[in-house]
C-alpha cells in the first residue's frame, strides 16, 4: 500500500492491521512519532491525517492508507520551525522531550480547529496527551502564544 | 609538556586503564583540566616523563577538553532525563571559564568516553559536580592568562578573560582560547583554593538559559534509544511469566521459531527471541505455548500494610521514657498512616540496543547509572568492564525508577546469542510490572501532648518506606524516628524524593491533627514549634502568596500548610480544596515556597519545582499500584492514572534565592509538601482526617 506521509509517497508492506506508528518508525525510519502505552492513553504518538489529530498507535495502516499524514518531522518547512515548534521552545515547554512531538502535533491540530483557544478549550483538547514531567502549564502557554504569532 | 593534575574526589574505587599518555591520546591537542585526587598526582608531578601510572577511575571527577578551535568540551558521567543538567552544568562551565554559553558541549553518560560516576541521583549533580566543573572551568581559564600574559610578556593580573578570548585591556591585543593552545597538548594542574565568582556576581549561571539542543527536541530529530537503528539490527523480545510467582515447568517454542526471520534464544529458564521486524517478534513471542507453576503466595493491595509491618525487622521496643513519657501526657495522639506502591511511569519505557564486536560489548540504553550497568553487563557475561561500553543518550525521564539496567542485559543476551545487533523495547505492561516500584509503607506516629500545648512525646516508626526525612525538624524534647526494613514482596526502589514522600505526608498531617486538637493555627503552630529559619522563610513566604491569613473559613472550602527538608531544599506548601455536596473534592489552588541555597537557572528550577508538584498530585490523590495473586492488575495508562492536564490546579511557586549559600539539587524536594497540604485542606473542611495514600483513590481499586 502506498502512504503519503509529510507530502512524500511510501511503498509499504505491511499487515492491514499493523499500527501506523509501527509502520513509521520500524519500517520507514520516521522515529519522531513516539511509543508510550500502546492503547491511544497516552497521546505521544499523536500524527495528523488529513489535519486531524489521531493516535497512530491504534490505527491500523489500512485506515490511513491514501490519506494526508503529517508527523513531527513534517511540521519544518525549509529551515522555518511552525509556530506551534518556536512557541514550545520559547516556552521551554518541556523536561525531557519524550511527549512534545505528540504534543505539538495535538496543539497543531487544535489550533487549526480553533484559532482562539481560551484554557478551558486546550485543556479539554489536550487532555489525551500526557506529560509525566508535568510541564502542562508551560504547555498550555506555548499554545497560547503560538496561537497569538498566527493570528497575527 | 604534561603537568600534573590535582583535584576532587569522588567516591567509588575503581581501576582504569587512564593514564596521562592515554589521557592525551584521546584527547588530541588543545587544553584538558582533569580533575584528580591531589594525593596521586604529587607523586607524579615529581616523575615529570611518568606517563604510564594509572589514574584510578574513582579519583577522576570530570573533564573539560578546550578545543583548538575555542569550542569547549565537557565530559561527565552525569546524564541527562529531563532534569537539565545538561544546561545548568554548561552554565557553570561557561561562567568560569568566560566563554559563551554556546560554545560548551557536555558528553555525558558514555563510559567509553568520560570519567566513572557512581549515578545521576540524589540530587547530587548540582551540588557536587557543579562545582567540581566550576574549578576545573576556573582553573583553566586562570592557565590561559598565563599563556597569554608570557605570549605578550604582560603581567596576568592586567589581563582579563571574556567570550572565548584573553585581552590586554592596555594594548587591545586579543587572542581566543583555541589559538593560544594550538598545536600543544596540556594536561592542568587543578589548585583547590581557585576562586570562583560569588553567587551575586554570576553573570551566566543564576541566569534562565533555555534548555540546550531544544531544536532537536521539538523537530523530532533527538534519537531516543528505541528510535535508534544500526545495520543488521534485530528486534528482540523476551518471554515473561504470567505472575511473579511463576516458574516455567515447559516451554514448547515450535510455532514461533517456524515463523521466518524468528530466532528462539534459550538459555535455562530464560526464553527470548529476536525477528526483523518488532511486530514479527510480538507475534512470535505470544506463539510460545509455556507452562508455568505457581510457587507460594503474596499479599494484596489491601494485605500489605499488615504484611509490612508482621516481617519487619522490629524488635526494638520505644526507650522506656519515651514510653513514659508518651503514657503520661496530658493528651495522646496516635495514627497510622498507609502509602501505598506507585510506579515512576516513565514515558519512555526501558530499551537498550546491543551490539558485540568480537567480545567487546556496546549497549546504548536509558539508565540513571550507565557505570553501574557496565558492571552488570561485565561481571553477568564475564567480560572485562574495560571491554563493554554504555552509552546513555538524553532519555525520555526516570524519576529515580531506572537506576538499573534490564533492558541492557536482556539485548546483550539476545545479541550474543544471534550474533547480530538486538534492539529491545519493553512494553507499557513490561515496565509496569518487571522494573520496581517506590516502596509501600507503614508508619506509626504516637505523640504526647503537654497541658500547654507543647509536643512533650513523639514517637516515628516507617516501616519499609526508607529514612529519608524520617527525622522531624519540630522542636520536641523526647523523640524517636526510625526506619524498619521490611520484606517488600515487590522490587523496590528509589523514586523522586523517596521515602520522604511518605515521611513528610506523616508527620505532617500528624501535625496537622495536633494544631486542630489544640485548636491552633497551621502556620502559627508550625513557626512557633520550628527551629530552623531557612524553614520558617518557605513558610512565610508560602503562606504569604497564599493570602494564608485571608482565608475565611467558607462552607465547602479547606485550607491546608505543610512544610519539610530533604536534600539540601527547603519547601512550604499550602492547598486550597473545595468539597461539594455529593463530597467530591477538587483542589483549587497550591502554592509552594522553594529554597535551595544560590539557583542556578530559575526556569530550570520553576520547571523542576512545578513538574515535581505535578507529579506529586498523583501519588496524593489517586496513584496506587494494585495487586492480587502475584500480578499488577492496572499494569496499563489506561488503567493507573496519572496527572493530566485537567487534573493541574492554579500552581503558584515562590523561589527564595539565598545567593549567600551553596546551590543545592532542585529535582526531587518539591513534591513533598503536596499530599499533606490537601490532606490538611481536607480535614480542615470536613474534620476528616485522612491517613491513606491516595486519599482519594475513587473508584481505582478492584478488590
Amino acid at each position: 500500500m502506498v502512504l503519503t506521509i509529510n507530502g512524500i509517497k511510501h511503498e509499504v508492506d505491511a499487515d492491514a492491521g499493523a499500527s501506523l506508528l509501527s509502520v513509521l518508525r520500524d519500517d520507514l525510519d520516521i522515529t519522531g512519532s513516539k511509543y508510550g502505552c500502546g492503547e491511544g492513553a497516552c497521546g505521544a504518538c499523536t500524527v495528523l491525517v488529513n489535519g486531524s489529530a489521531i493516535r497512530s498507535c491504534i490505527t491500523p495502516v489500512s485506515n490511513v492508507a491514501g490519506k494526508e499524514i503529517t508527523t513531527i518531522e513534517g511540521l519544518e518547512k525549509n529551515g522555518k520551525l511552525h509556530p506551534v515548534q518556536e512557541a514550545f521552545l520559547k516556552s521551554d515547554a518541556f523536561q525531557c522531550t519524550y511527549c512534545t512531538s505528540g504534543m505539538i502535533m495535538s496543539s497543531v491540530s487544535l489550533l487549526m480547529k480553533n484559532p482562539k483557544p481560551t484554557d478551558a478549550d486546550i485543556v479539554a483538547a489536550m487532555n489525551g496527551n500526557i506529560c509525566r514531567c508535568g510541564t502542562y502549564p508551560r504547555i498550555i502557554k506555548a499554545i497560547k502564544l503560538a496561537a497569538e504569532s498566527q493570528n497575527k | 609538556m604534561s603537568e600534573t593534575v590535582l583535584a576532587e574526589l569522588p567516591e567509588e574505587k575503581k581501576q582504569s586503564g587512564f593514564s596521562r599518555r592515554s589521557f592525551l591520546k584521546a584527547f588530541g591537542k588543545g587544553l584538558v583540566v582533569v580533575i584528580v585526587a591531589k594525593d596521586l598526582f604529587s607523586r607524579e608531578a615529581l616523575a615529570a616523563n611518568s606517563s604510564s601510572a594509572a589514574i584510578p577511575e574513582n579519583q577522576v571527577g570530570a573533564w573539560i577538553h578546550i578545543l583548538e578551535d575555542g569550542t569547549v568540551k565537557v565530559f561527565t558521567g552525569k546524564v541527562e532525563v529531563g532534569q537539565n543538567i545538561r544546561t545548568s552544568l554548561s552554565q557553570a562551565v561557561a561562567e568560569e571559564l568566560h566563554v559563551p554559553l554556546s560554545s560548551v558541549t557536555m558528553i555525558m553518560g558514555d563510559t567509553g568516553l568520560v570519567p566513572f560516576d557512581a549515578g545521576t541521583f540524589g540530587s547530587r549533580s548540582t551540588p557536587q559536580m557543579g562545582p567540581q566543573l566550576r574549578r576545573a572551568a576556573a582553573t583553566a581559564r586562570l592557565a590561559l592568562i598565563d599563556m597569554a600574559a608570557k605570549n605578550w610578556n604582560a603581567d596576568p593580573k592586567s589581563l582579563q578573560a571574556s567570550q572565548g578570548m584573553v585581552i590586554n585591556p592596555g594594548t587591545n591585543k586579543k587572542i581566543g582560547y583555541g589559538e593560544l593552545t594550538k598545536g600543544q597538548q596540556l594536561l592542568l594542574p587543578l589548585s583547590n583554593d581557585v576562586q570562583l565568582a560569588p553567587a551575586n556576581e554570576w553573570k551566566v549561571l543564576g541566569k534562565t538559559a533555555l534548555k540546550i539542543n531544544g531544536n532537536s527536541f521539538v523537530t523530532g530529530k533527538h534519537q531516543f534509544v528505541s528510535d535508534m537503528k544500526v545495520p543488521d539490527m534485530l528486534y528482540g523480545k523476551v518471554l515473561r511469566p504470567p505472575t511473579y510467582l511463576s516458574k516455567l515447568i515447559s516451554a514448547d517454542i515450535g510455532n514461533a521459531q517456524a515463523i521466518p526471520g524468528v530466532t528462539v534464544v534459550r538459555d535455562g529458564d530464560f526464553i527470548g527471541l529476536v525477528a526483523t521486524n518488532p511486530r514479527i517478534a510480538e507475534k512470535a513471542i505470544q506463539m510460545i505455548q509455556a507452562q508455568w507453576d505457581t510457587i507460594g503466595t503474596q499479599p494484596s493491595r489491601t494485605e500489605i500494610f499488615d504484611h509490612l509491618v508482621k516481617n519487619s525487622n522490629s524488635g526494638r521496643g520505644a526507650a522506656n521514657d519515651l514510653e513514659q513519657a508518651l503514657a503520661s501526657a496530658e493528651t495522646r495522639l496516635k495514627n497510622t498512616f498507609h502509602v501505598n506502591y506507585i510506579a515512576h511511569v516513565p514515558l519512555e519505557p526501558r530499551a537498550a540496543l546491543a551490539r558485540w564486536d568480537d567480545g567487546k560489548l556496546t549497549v546504548w540504553t536509558g539508565t540513571q547509572r550507565p557505570f553501574g550497568v557496565r558492571t552488570d553487563l561485565s561481571r553477568t557475561f564475564n567480560v572485562a568492564e574495560d571491554n563493554v561500553r554504555v552509552i546513555m543518550p538524553d532519555t525520555g525521564s526516570a524519576y529515580g525508577g531506572k537506576h538499573s539496567g534490564e533492558a541492557a542485559l536482556e539485548a546483550a543476551r539476545l545479541a550474543r546469542a544471534v550474533k547480530k545487533p538486538v534492539k529491545l523495547v519493553w512494553t507499557r505492561q513490561e515496565e509496569f510490572m518487571w522494573a520496581y516500584f517506590r516502596p509501600a509503607g507503614v508508619i506509626e506516629v504516637d505523640s504526647g501532648i503537654g497541658k500547654d500545648g507543647n509536643i512533650v512525646a513523639w514517637k516515628f516508626h516507617n516501616y519499609n518506606s526508607g529514612p529519608a526525612a524520617v527525622n522531624t525538624q519540630y522542636a520536641i524534647s523526647n523523640q524517636e524516628n526510625t526506619y524498619i526494613p521490611s520484606k517488600t514482596p515487590f522490587k523496590q526502589g528509589s523514586y523522586r524524593g523517596l521515602a520522604s514522600t511518605a515521611n513528610v505526608f506523616a508527620r505532617e498531617s500528624h501535625i496537622g491533627d495536633i494544631i486542630r486538637l489544640l485548636k491552633k493555627d497551621q502556620l502559627e503552630f508550625r513557626l512557633k514549634n520550628l527551629n530552623d529559619e531557612r524553614l520558617k522563610a518557605v513558610l512565610q513566604a508560602a503562606a504569604k502568596a497564599f493570602g494564608w491569613n485571608n482565608n475565611i473559613q467558607s462552607q465547602g472550602r479547606g485550607y491546608g500548610i505543610a512544610c519539610g527538608f530533604d536534600k539540601g531544599d527547603y519547601v512550604a506548601t499550602c492547598a486550597e480544596i473545595a468539597i461539594n455536596d455529593k463530597k467530591e473534592i477538587k483542589v483549587i489552588r497550591l502554592t509552594e515556597a522553594f529554597e535551595c541555597g544560590a539557583i542556578v537557572n530559575p526556569g530550570q528550577l520553576e520547571n523542576q519545582v512545578m513538574g515535581a508538584m505535578i507529579m506529586g498530585l498523583g501519588g496524593a490523590l489517586f496513584e496506587a499500584i494494585d495487586f492480587a495473586g502475584g500480578k499488577i492488575l492496572n499494569d496499563r495508562l489506561s488503567l493507573y492514572r496519572v496527572p493530566r492536564f485537567e487534573d493541574v490546579p492554579k500552581i503558584d511557586i515562590v523561589m527564595l534565592n539565598r545567593d549567600d549559600l551553596p546551590s543545592a539539587g532542585a529535582g526531587e524536594a518539591a513534591i513533598i509538601g503536596v499530599a499533606p497540604a490537601i490532606r490538611n485542606a481536607i480535614l480542615d473542611a470536613t474534620g476528616i482526617g485522612l491517613t491513606t495514600l491516595p486519599l482519594l483513590p475513587g473508584s481505582g481499586f478492584s478488590i
